[in-house]
């Protein structure tokens, strides 16, 4: 199988820091890969390169065989990557359903003429979006908050609100920044499945998270960061027995 | 759910023409006539600016250069070389438009107080290019503007009309015309907010990084909706001329660019019925307080600061959190 992402000698200063450096690794589709690391070894930093919203000062990044360094996030949109925020991302001036139905902009046409006058293309466009935006909200457990501003809705919720919206773009592949932080136990086993279940779908997902046991459970493999390099690499069994990750994590 | 969205926009615009037809009962002479179509032809233009400020977030203090553009090159055209006025008025806006576009794309990259210093200076050149084009534009004692036509049919404030059997002095026609004009407005604007273009427009103020990542381009959509905002600028400047017969470049000024975001903001931003409030209290307060008018600007300043501070949502907005408070607390009395 080749790789859906391809990382290959990846820097990122910011000034004289080195936040990532001298980076490969590769993710292959279908998988639940995550990034773990201590604070500050650089995985967000690594999101952010990976979805645009940065741009590297060396190296290569490959999506499915493509180059897609220094491309604009909308234009990664349009090749099937999608993201959540550890900073979690709302329109809080929208509704709950608002937010994921935009996450939808990409599969609906939008013409100025058929919005200025309201032309019935337009409206039944809108109400399939609508529809499928409702699936989404009840697919990640926000079923209750279909009618609701965003600005109502708990912190948990909300966290979920950012996945239905970051798979209503139908992506290939979707990177979630810390999505279990902040959340209690129940919230969590929740999003455990709930993660199990995209990955169902065929989605790859590439996963940052500080909650080990989450991580440990679900993932196919891992990427262990240390000051922005490389720790380690692999599956959560060979990750566990790593002397250089106990290390990094227990002191040594 | 759907269905419940499009009643409620329905019900503000069945509202808003009930008041329209409504007001001629409380109207006894042209001048209130004159002043309801003023205030109609400016919450219009305040409608359109609101999809700008209140919606994406964007601000502009140049907008009354627009409005400014779209009134003059109306009068200079119809009255100068004798052109069709419709014909006309639809040009400047396409004009307008192209302008908006050009300067649009690299200002709109700026955020905050600098974007706002730009549009300023935009503002400020076309008012001092008004001004002193005199030969052409009047300079600074204005110029007189034919009445609007369309097909040969003129609308004048001085002329008669009989409507359906019915006498109707010109000014109460150019009034339910301009009535005609903000309803329109208003559904237009409407259109592109409960659409995917205005859920992107939205987002931006919500949160550029998410738009970005779920595949909004957001600098073009920054773009498009500010020339939406000045064509709605120019299309009410050339109506404003055409009404008013006369012109002077202070329509195109920074202090009518200032009166045009007080409206949006006293009204309350992202509430398209609430700048219409807006705009009829703004221009209102200055009759009332006419022994004052020196104090003008001073007292829109103010205005903006108080509204600012005490009523960052603006007044629809609050008044109906404070009628949904109210509601909310006798339910709960009842229920007690």
């Amino acid at each position: 199988m080749s790789a859906l992402i391809d990382v290959k000698g990846l820097d990122k200063a910011f000034g004289g820091v080195n936040a990532v450096e001298g980076l490969s690794f590769s993710v292959d589709a279908g998988q639940i890969y995550s990034v773990i690391g201590p604070n500050g070894a650089g995985k967000t930093t690594l999101f952010n390169l990976i979805t645009g919203i940065y741009t590297p000062t060396k190296g290569e990044i490959h999506l499915n065989g493509e180059s897609v360094v220094g491309m604009e996030p909308n234009k990664l949109a349009e090749r099937g990557m999608s993201r959540t925020f550890q900073q979690m991302q709302i329109c809080m001036n929208m509704t709950a359903l608002e937010n994921v139905m935009l996450g939808r902009h990409l599969q609906l046409k939008s013409n100025l003429l058929t919005t200025l006058l309201r032309l019935p293309s337009l409206l039944k466009d809108e109400e399939d979006c609508r529809d499928h935006a409702i699936e989404l909200m009840k697919f990640v457990g926000c079923g209750e908050y279909i009618e609701s501003d965003a600005s109502a809705m708990s912190y948990g919720a909300l966290k979920r609100l950012e996945i239905a919206r970051a798979l209503a773009a139908d992506p290939k592949v979707i990177l979630l920044d810390e999505p279990a932080a902040g959340l209690n136990g129940t919230e969590t086993a929740a999003l455990e499945a709930l993660i199990k279940k995209i990955a169902a779908q065929g989605i790859t997902v590439v996963l940052v998270e500080h909650d080990m046991k989450l991580v440990m459970g679900i993932s196919n493999r891992l990427l262990v960061l240390n000051y922005g390099r490389k720790l380690a690499e692999g599956t959560p069994e060979e990750i566990r027995n790593n002397p250089d990750v106990i290390a990094a994590y227990l002191g040594g | 759910m759907l269905n419940s969205f499009m009643q409620m926009r329905l019900k503000g615009l069945v509202i808003l023409a009930v008041i329209i037809l409504i007001l001629p009962l409380f109207m006894s002479n042209p001048f209130h006539y004159d002043m309801a179509t003023q205030i109609a032809i400016i919450a219009a233009t305040v409608v359109g600016l609101n999809l700008l400020v209140g919606y994406a977030g964007q601000i502009s203090l140049g907008h009354a250069g627009f409005f400014g553009i779209g009134a003059y090159f109306s009068a200079v055209m119809t009255s100068n070389y004798d052109w069709p006025p419709l014909p006309t008025l639809l040009l400047a806006a396409a004009l307008v438009g192209v302008i908006a576009w050009i300067v649009g794309r690299p200002i709109l990259k700026l955020k905050g107080h600098y974007l706002s210093m730009a549009t300023l200076a935009v503002g400020f050149i076309i008012a001092i290019i008004i001004n002193n084009e005199g030969w052409i534009t009047g300079g600074p004692d204005g110029m007189p503007v034919p009445s609007f036509s369309v097909f040969g049919w003129e609308l004048s404030s001085f002329n008669q009309y009989s409507f359906l059997g019915m006498e109707v002095n010109g000014y109460k026609a150019w009034y339910f015309f301009a009535g005609l004009l903000l309803l329109l407005a208003v559904w237009v604007a409407q259109n592109i907010i409960d659409s995917p273009i205005g859920r992107a427009l939205r987002s931006v103020h919500g949160s550029e990084v998410a738009a970005r990542v779920v595949g909004v381009d957001t600098a073009r959509y920054k773009s498009l909706v500010f020339v939406i905002s000045a064509v709605y600028a120019s299309l009410m400047g050339s109506f404003y001329a055409h009404f008013t017969g006369f012109i002077t470049p202070h329509i195109a000024s920074f202090e009518h660019s200032i009166v045009l975001i007080t409206m949006v903001v006293l009204g309350g931003m992202a509430s398209t019925f609430g700048v219409i409030l807006g705009a009829a209290v703004l221009k209102l307060l200055p009759q009332v307080l006419a022994d004052f008018q020196e104090l003008e600007m001073m007292m829109f300043g103010l205005i903006l600061m108080l509204t600012m501070i005490f009523m960052p949502k603006g007044l629809l907005p609050t008044a109906q959190k404070l009628l949904k408070k109210k509601m909310s607390r006798k339910k709960v009395e009842e229920q007690a």
